[in-house]
């Protein structure tokens, strides 16, 4: 490396960026940047993934204020809502004259 | 106890990458597979910001406001694209000051295409028609590669580039079909961006050091040598429509292999500019370092501004 | 041209100037940001600009009714020639001149532009309309940068400063109104800027306060963008511009 100092980057926050596509659809990951605030994290996310009108809205979450299952945890946390099949219309067995049901 | 979880882990990994599944940020994975991914995903988010230099170097210089219009937005989207390819390798574990470290120190690299000087205006359109053209074909396949962010930035990234190739072939058939001076342009700009396009697509695959791990990873989806045929076989039939002289003279039709013959790469100048002795290696790095140095009081301001408004805010609660 | 068409295409190029040399400024910010996020927010700015310019320069030309582009008029002219107010034009300097700048005319084109939509002439205020949305959002940028960087550190401030006195001296010529200009007042094409500068000051003072930053005023100091009379800096910028259009003339790009 030459004498060049490399300049140490970021005191700016990882914020994810959430974005609503047209209206009446979820709000969608789409990923993530840095900013100095919840505000500019905003307006970034209006420049750097909405440059194609690609939203109607924005959300942006403080990466660490995110609380997230772990996979580690899979077995505990989601296989045991694996075996209420009753809560699924398809476990219901109907007589063949009703439909639309 | 650790070793065997591992090894269990290990089974479900590989069972994940052979059922075509993604492996998401939160998965076990092997700690190559993760440092194979950062290298493959950083050097490509380098790429991205390092390719503004080339093309930024003409936006003062486009001879339209149409074209300074379509320059600037096209511009923007590398930025844009190299901040998606940051947000996801991010989810590896890595920060994003680390890996502009990485840059900076020439530890990380970057296409080797962008140490190449953009020096007239129709490379301009080199640049959109011939390497977006060839990164498209590459990424296209990384579109299924088997890291879900990965993934999932590349689909985003080639729905936006799709534009990015169509205008700089527009903008060197105007210039094809121009005066002849302008057609002299096209010409030595397809001359010499006609083979750092080809290299792009690195070594052969007989010589290339990550291909075999990162095909088996389903990281890389097809071959370098299959992508560079199938970028030949599209490009060889626009260089017709353009009316220009092909830049290879070996290229010629191969009736029985259905695709066409080229020469071959000069090799020895692909490891120069990769190890450091292109055209533009220092420039670009040494520009990027400006930039960021002459940021450094920005950023500060930015965190005294968050640290005073915090202490204001906690002094209001106390 | 009447002499109505003359004074019309004046005024339609001297703010399609004004869009297109600060959004050259801008663009030169492209690949030199602090950060990635703002490098990419600024070149939407320029964008904005350049496309203010290119919709008046195109309105100029339907006027001028000599089946001449935007491009002949943008990349034909000298720098007497060109009529925008020297604000647009002075260099990017640093971070804190370029936000200063845009705080600036960002206040004044949130106020202009909003009175320019009654414009009688319905093409004036269509783009004015359009303009001032991009106007909002851009101050809505530009005031918690000057915020930050006047209160961040003792560095970050005196940048703040020195980037003050200088602009103070440019920002007076935002509400001169040349004698073409004043002329469309009668048919309420154009709008007064004279009437809008106690409210600019107004408002400048008062965020300038919050961080303790005390502003002079727009009184008019220097003036002469509008008669072609320049600073140094735009001869250069429109050499680097207009190169190929010089070089090759008449071709199509």
């Amino acid at each position: 490396m030459n004498q060049e100092q490399v300049v140490n980057q970021e005191y700016l926050a990882v914020y994810e960026v959430f974005i609503r596509s047209a209206r009446g659809l979820d709000h969608k990951h789409v990923g993530s940047l840095h900013a100095e605030s919840p505000e500019h994290a905003l307006m970034y996310a209006r420049d750097c993934y909405l440059r194609r009108s690609e939203g109607v809205s924005v959300w942006v979450v403080k990466a660490t204020d995110i609380t997230a299952s772990q996979e580690s945890d899979l077995e505990n946390f989601v296989d045991p809502m694996d075996d209420k099949d009753y809560r699924h219309a398809t476990h219901y067995v109907l007589p063949d004259s009703v439909t639309n049901m | 106890m650790q070793k065997v979880d591992d090894a269990q882990a290990q089974i479900e990994f590989d069972r994940r990458v052979a059922d075509e599944q993604k492996i998401e940020p939160t998965d076990w994975m092997p700690d190559d597979y993760r440092k194979n991914l950062i290298r493959q995903m950083s050097q490509h988010a380098h790429s991205e910001v390092i390719g503004m230099q080339p093309e930024g170097n003409w936006i003062t210089r486009a001879p339209s406001l149409r074209r300074k219009a379509i320059l600037l937005a096209k511009v923007q989207d590398e930025g844009g694209h190299g901040l998606y390819l940051y947000s996801a390798t991010e989810t590896l574990g890595i920060t994003r000051s680390e890996m502009i470290e990485a840059l900076q120190t020439r530890k990380a690299k970057y296409a080797s295409i962008f140490n190449y000087p953009t020096l007239n205006w129709a490379d301009i359109g080199a640049v959109g028609w011939l390497v977006d053209g060839a990164a498209i074909v590459n990424q296209i396949a990384l579109q299924r590669t088997s890291y879900g962010p990965y993934s999932r930035a590349m689909i985003r990234i080639c729905k936006e580039e799709s534009f990015h190739q169509r205008q700089g072939y527009e903008l060197i058939y105007a210039m094809a079909k121009g005066s002849p001076e302008q057609k002299e342009m096209a010409q030595d700009a397809l001359n010499r961006f006609w083979w750092p396009s080809l290299m792009m697509f690195g070594p052969h695959d007989s010589d290339s050091a990550h291909s075999a791990k990162s095909m088996q990873w389903k990281i890389k989806r097809e071959t370098n040598d299959v992508l560079r045929q199938r970028f030949i076989d599209q490009t060889v039939p626009q260089i017709e429509v353009l009316g220009l002289e092909m830049p290879d003279p070996e290229i010629k039709w191969n009736e029985e292999k259905g695709q066409y013959d080229s020469g071959e790469i000069n090799w020895q100048e692909f490891y120069e500019v990769i190890n450091g002795n292109g055209p533009c290696n220092h420039q670009r790095i040494k520009h990027h370092l400006k930039a960021h140095k002459d940021g450094e009081w920005v950023r500060e301001a930015v965190r005294a501004y968050a640290e005073k408004q915090q202490a204001k805010k906690a002094a209001n609660v106390a | 041209m009447n002499q109505e068409q003359k004074n019309l295409y004046r005024f339609l190029v001297g703010l399609a100037d004004d869009s297109v040399v600060l959004s050259h400024r801008l663009s030169e910010w492209c690949s030199n940001g602090p950060y990635l996020e703002e490098d990419i927010a600024l070149s939407n700015i320029a964008l904005d600009y350049l496309g203010r310019a290119r919709m008046f320069y195109q309105y100029a030309a339907q006027i001028e009714g000599k089946d001449r582009s935007e491009d002949d008029i943008a990349y034909s002219r000298n720098e007497r020639e060109y009529t925008n107010l020297l604000i647009h034009e002075l260099p990017i300097n640093d971070f804190a001149f370029t936000m200063l700048r845009q705080f600036f005319v960002d206040v004044f084109y949130c106020q202009y532009l909003e009175q320019l939509c009654q414009s009688s002439d319905s093409t004036v205020a269509a783009i004015a309309a359009k303009s001032v949305k991009e106007s909002r959002y851009h101050l809505k940028r530009s005031e918690p940068w000057i915020r930050q960087l006047s209160e961040g550190t003792d560095e970050s401030r005196s940048r703040v400063l020195d980037a003050k006195t200088e602009l103070e001296s440019f920002v007076g010529e935002l509400f001169l109104m040349p004698e073409w200009e004043k002329s469309l007042l009668e048919s309420d094409i154009a709008v007064d800027r004279e009437l809008i500068k106690p409210d600019w000051d107004q408002y400048v003072r008062e965020f300038l306060t919050g961080s303790k930053i005390e502003f002079a005023g727009s009184e008019l100091k220097i003036s002469g963008g509008r008669n072609g009379v320049h600073t140094e800096f735009l001869g250069h910028m429109l050499s680097e511009m207009q190169f190929l259009q010089r070089a090759y003339p008449g071709l199509k790009w």
